[in-house]
């Protein structure tokens, strides 16, 4: 089991590590970091802006492939990322930020996860009845709608919530109220009544997803064989379905969960923008807004470090489920 | 023993034995399928009522998507302005229409488009094997490592000030590579059936062997994903729009026109939950008529469970 991960995660290092240095080349080529300093008047001479560039890294008379290699012998040397336009370390933005998309994507995807697989297994088990038809409409509703919609409908409805009420129930901008004085529970209570919109929409998106494929994945094992074999040999109805036939159908979900975590990333960037939050992935939208193309690459590479971590652990869970691999 | 045959021969009228002689294709059988289920003609029939709204929906309306009434601005939905007005009196009804036309002709190019980019690129894979698969492969893994959005965020500079028309093209490229694993697993075991065989031993060229064996043989999916790609394409499209890297003003799309109802989506909800609904509804529509699809071609799909 320890070979097949391994073997596993080599791969995904390689993907994952020429994907980051491909985007830094895309972002090299695509943006323009003279653009920032061209529009001020009065005009800064050009030798300021060369000069400048060259401080930054990112001066564009010099080759991709050069940059790229002071880029990377820095990032191994030192561990720096260079730095962003507003002369900070992009590490030290990196830290900063890091724990605000972890925790949304953390818990958004656990819950989503779950939900995903609880109303899958329900709508494989009642296929057909009136609760897996409205299991399935809820997902496909959810599935067309762009997770920005959620986010903002869900602030409308927040809002009128908190006009009905008269009181500020549900706080939904940014991640916690700026200035609020108290001790850690009064902030931390903060900060998980800032969570709920965003979470709720996050794993909203990732559950109707995982519902779906769940679904398919449960109604393939409740055809199988082995189902009515378990039943047949005495076996209780529901502890069939959860230990041969769950458990059977987990497998192809975790598969599933490492292809669908960019999705998962996708929407996490858009709740960060949506809400406010200031997490990776605003910084990713801001940097290209700004030309910040170590920025970019730093937003990038944390991305690429994320989905490295999740393809891994999903064949962990993958060599747990299946007895097959780990002979 | 004659006795016994005559008691198992069950009465059978003249009809339904003509019926049984008709040899019953495919084709027959998928739309006898499609027919039977409701989700399929919920989402064709609502697709097809929201293009025809999308073409003629400005026919005998009084106000176009350029037009300001400087007599009521910030109105909410009145029987002059059936969606409401903007801050400078635009009409949110018209907008909605012409935002929608862009919406689905992008989704309506870029859903076939990527679906046949995936059948060629995942069909070669498939039936070259060896090195040329799995270079391929490797390619379409390393595109699927960073979240297509990303990718289509950091080449916004490029597309600043263009036309739509790039944003459609940028879309196409960078939606077919799931679909074309997908094909690409169906190709390698059709490489080895006898009629594939056959053609290559007959020195057929491999671009016709893909083209007249491999290709119809997947279309089914084809067909299916370019459905459902339809819907996709209109979500990334009014995503990236909605946060500015898509479709740029003046062109209108769904995408821009919530984004810029979205500041006021609190006090004036119109300015959203129209264009909103209008885009949820298309989506849902093309994801029924897809999901219908799929169970239709799939044989396994609804089979007696326990």
């Amino acid at each position: 089991m320890i070979g097949f991960v391994v073997k596993r995660f080599v791969n995904y290092f390689i993907l994952t590590a020429i994907a980051t240095l491909l985007a830094y080349v895309l972002a090299s080529l695509s943006l323009n970091p003279a653009q920032r300093y061209l529009g001020r008047n009065p005009q800064p001479s050009p030798e300021v802006v060369t000069s400048i560039l060259n401080g930054l890294g990112v001066n564009p008379d010099i080759p991709v492939l050069e940059r790229l290699w002071i880029w990377l012998s820095n990032l191994v040397t030192h561990g720096s990322l260079g730095i962003t336009v507003d002369n900070q370390q992009v590490t030290d933005v990196i830290f900063a930020r890091a724990g605000v998309s972890l925790r949304l994507l953390i818990i958004g995807s656990i819950i989503g996860a779950v939900l995903g697989v609880v109303f899958g297994v329900w709508g494989a088990v009642k296929q057909y009845r009136v609760s897996d038809q409205l299991v399935s409409y809820a997902s496909f509703t959810v599935g067309a709608t762009p997770t920005f919609v959620i986010g903002v409908v869900l602030m409308i409805l927040a809002t009128g919530l908190n006009g009905l009420t008269g009181h500020q129930l549900i706080n939904f901008s940014g991640e916690y109220t700026a200035g609020l004085q108290g001790n850690f529970l009064v902030l931390f209570g903060d900060r998980i009544n800032h969570l709920i919109l965003p979470t709720i929409t996050l794993s909203l998106t990732a559950a109707a997803g995982y519902s779906r494929y769940q679904r398919s994945a449960m109604l393939d094992v409740l055809s199988a064989d082995y189902i009515r074999t378990a039943r047949s040999k005495g076996m209780s109805r529901n502890s069939a379905l959860v230990k041969h036939g769950v458990r059977i159908a987990l497998i192809p979900m975790s598969t599933y969960f490492a292809y669908s975590f960019a999705l998962l990333l996708t929407g996490a960037t858009v709740v960060e923008l949506v809400f406010s939050w200031h997490g990776m992935g605003e910084y990713l939208v801001h940097s290209v807004q700004q030309n910040d193309i170590n920025g970019v690459a730093g937003s990038v590479m944390f991305a690429s470090i994320l989905v490295l971590i999740a393809g891994t652990l999903s064949e962990v869970v993958y060599a747990a489920l299946d007895p097959r691999v780990r002979v | 023993m004659s006795m016994v045959e005559d008691a198992q021969v069950l009465p059978v009228t003249p009809k339904a034995q003509k019926r049984t002689n008709r040899p019953t294709s495919r084709g027959r059988l998928i739309f006898a399928k499609l027919a039977r289920t409701p989700r399929f003609w919920v989402g064709t029939l609502t697709l097809l009522v929201i293009v025809l709204w999308a073409l003629f929906g400005l026919a005998f309306y009084a106000y176009n998507a350029t037009s300001q009434d400087v007599m009521s601005m910030n109105t909410a939905p009145t029987g002059n302005h059936w969606f409401g007005t903007d801050e400078i009196g635009g009409d949110i009804y018209a907008q909605t229409v012409v935002g929608l036309r862009k919406s689905l002709l992008i989704g309506f190019v870029v859903g076939p488009v990527s679906a046949l980019l995936a059948g060629f690129i995942g069909a070669l894979a498939g039936y070259l094997g060896g090195v040329w698969d799995r270079v391929i492969v490797w390619f379409i893994d390393l595109l699927l490592v960073l979240p297509a959005l990303y990718i289509l965020i950091m080449l916004y500079p490029l597309i600043k000030g263009g036309s739509w028309v790039i944003v459609m093209v940028y879309l196409a490229i960078f939606s077919w590579m799931i679909l074309a694993r997908v094909i690409r697993a169906q190709t390698s075991s059709l490489r080895d059936r006898d009629f594939v065989k056959a053609a290559r031993f007959m020195g057929v060229k491999t671009s016709t062997i893909i083209r007249r064996h491999i290709i119809p043989n997947v279309s089914s999916l084809l067909i299916i994903d370019a459905t459902l790609g339809v819907g996709a394409a209109i979500l990334t499209e009014t995503t990236l729009s909605y946060f500015g890297f898509g479709v740029q003003p003046p062109d209108v799309s769904l995408g821009t026109l919530l984004s810029s109802g979205t500041g006021a989506a609190t006090t004036r909800p119109w300015l959203f939950i129209f264009p909103a609904a209008i885009l949820v509804i298309t989506v849902l529509a093309t994801s029924l008529a897809g999901d219908a699809l799929r169970d239709a071609v799939d044989p396994t799909s609804g089979a007696n469970r326990d």
